[in-house]
């Protein structure tokens, strides 16, 4: 197997993007990941996304995105697995360099979900659930997640605001990302008053229906230098599976699937949870960010939330997360959603963040979430520079 | 989410009666029916169904719904945890959702899920309600 290493990354603005189609969304962030790249041809382009064909009515993503983007010999399809469809695609594409079959690979995750009324895109992603045993019962994908939010609540006695400082964090950071949804700072009062989606889950504890894309190009590390004067190594990416259905996992609030990804990614790269510099978690909602947390072993079983109180995951913090914004404020465009955490990421390794630079940040470590926690892919990045 | 006709008809067992199945070889209670038990993983037939009675794991009370349940919010999903030890995930009937508490014990009704339109078809299925309320409520 050979290492596997980012040499390009391209993003746009996540934002309700009325004016341009899917197929430009592609467009705009391949190329700019392969102008970064200063590469003009890939062996493959993989595609993440969950909602074209429900939402744009838009199959065969890996087809039509090869044919507008000129890649005439590049093979390409989509891989989907709901929210972590854009990791999913990171992980196919690592494999093809890793395995020495393909040397160039575009990967690609893209979401268009604002074509759509509210309505509409809540039940295409309640898809991410289980049809026939969940969503047939009238739940939504903020439902499962408000479900979960109760019965930690529950469990070890905190109350909704006790979560705000996610919301707050990641909108402080935000604010200062061009890229971004919203990119302005909340106070723990515009959290407590937001209006109230499914119980306990409120507005600002939820990531807003956008539309975005973003993309990377991967090449053989011992290659990378030679392509690229900041590449990135990628030094673990790892999949963990729990049942599909919230009610089947023996221990819901465990996060089983980040917990089996999270160690195997730590097993591959040889560290240990203190080592990482940053943590790009999956923060759809806040309590996926807490359970997130303890999964991935920074916080004991209950103990997330005392993270945020504490301040520990702002950019000084102890566990820096949702470092440009998060889900909850760059926003969640879902299939896309995994490969922005991956751009973000190459950004803070490379010194390119800003305002928002963590001084010195040498390893980071992304984690994407599929449905409530079914799929959780994690992949930890190294500075090459 | 458009509900289709088949499922309907193919899930009966499930949606009318909770038609489970219990491994003959470990002995674990399934629902719904899998066919691969997941504690032993070993192929398991044997319909069982269950009492309908539970507990209450979790709940949340939708005011936002999706599409096609629109005009039902507020109402109030659940987590069940039924008695032979699987969970089940339902709405609550018969209950005001400031009653609603983990904990509390509950039992399977049948009753309406969603209509579609005029000329759509009706969906029924399990809803639970507190057992307290429960006698002669009907």
């Amino acid at each position: 197997m050979r290492d596997v290493a980012i040499i390009g990354t391209g993003e746009i603005p996540v934002d309700e993007h009325w004016t341009t189609g899917i197929r430009h969304l592609m467009l705009e962030a391949g190329l700019s990941a392969m102008r970064d790249a200063n590469i003009e041809s890939v062996d493959a382009l993989y595609v993440g996304n969950m909602l074209s064909g429900e939402i744009v009515g838009q199959s065969h993503l890996g087809a039509l995105a090869v044919d507008f983007m000129g890649l005439d010999n590049a093979e390409a399809f989509k891989v989907e697995a709901a929210c972590a469809s854009g990791s999913a695609a990171l992980r196919v594409g690592t494999m093809a360099v890793a395995s020495g079959l393909l040397d160039l690979v575009l990967v690609l995750g893209v979401e268009k979900m604002t074509d759509t009324s509210g309505q509409e895109t809540s039940a295409a992603l309640a898809g991410a659930a289980d049809a026939e045993y969940e969503v047939s019962q009238g739940i939504s994908f903020v439902a499962l997640n408000a479900l979960l939010m109760q019965r930690y609540m529950y469990d070890y006695g905190w109350k909704r605001e006790d979560f705000a400082n996610f919301a707050i964090t990641a909108h402080a950071n935000g604010a200062n990302n061009p890229f971004a949804m919203f990119q302005r700072p909340i106070s723990a009062e515009m959290y407590a008053r937001s209006p109230i989606i499914a119980t306990p889950v409120g507005l600002m504890d939820a990531s807003p229906i956008c539309d975005g894309a973003a993309a990377v190009v991967l090449a053989p590390a011992e290659f990378a230098r030679a392509l690229s004067p900041a590449p990135v190594k990628i030094k673990a990416s790892a999949v963990g599976m729990a049942p599909l259905a919230v009610h089947d996992r023996k221990d819901p609030l465990a996060l089983e699937a980040a917990r089996i990804s999270s160690r195997k990614a730590y097993a591959q790269a040889g560290i240990k949870p203190e080592d990482l510099d940053f943590f790009e978690l999956h923060d759809a909602f806040t309590i996926m960010a807490a359970l997130s947390l303890e999964a991935a072993g920074f916080a004991e079983r209950g103990k997330g939330v005392q993270l945020a109180l504490d301040n520990e995951i702002s950019l000084k913090g102890r566990v820096p997360m949702a470092t440009m914004g998060g889900l909850k404020a760059r926003g969640h465009p879902v299939g896309a959603t995994g490969i922005y955490q991956v751009v973000e990421a190459v950004m803070q390794l490379r010194g390119l963040a800003g305002a928002n630079q963590i001084p010195g940040a040498r390893l980071g470590m992304t984690q994407n979430i599929g449905g409530s926690g079914a799929t959780v892919i994690t992949h930890i990045f190294e500075a090459m520079s | 989410m458009t509900t289709k006709v088949a499922d309907d008809w193919r899930l009966r067992g499930q949606r009318y009666r909770l038609e489970g199945e219990r491994c003959e070889h470990c002995g674990e209670m399934i629902f719904p029916p899998r066919d691969i038990c997941p504690a032993c993983k070993k192929p398991t037939k044997t319909t069982h169904t269950l009492s309908g009675r539970g507990e209450v794991y979790t709940y949340s009370t939708v005011l936002s719904a999706p599409q096609g349940f629109e005009v039902y919010a507020p109402y109030t999903v659940a987590i069940i945890k039924l008695e032979e030890g699987p969970m089940i995930t339902a709405q609550l009937t018969d209950v005001a959702s400031a009653d609603i508490e983990i904990g509390m014990p509950v039992e399977m009704v049948t009753r309406r899920i969603r209509t579609q339109g005029d000329d759509g078809p009706i969906t029924y299925g399990y809803k639970f309600r507190p057992v307290f309320l429960g006698q002669g409520a009907e």
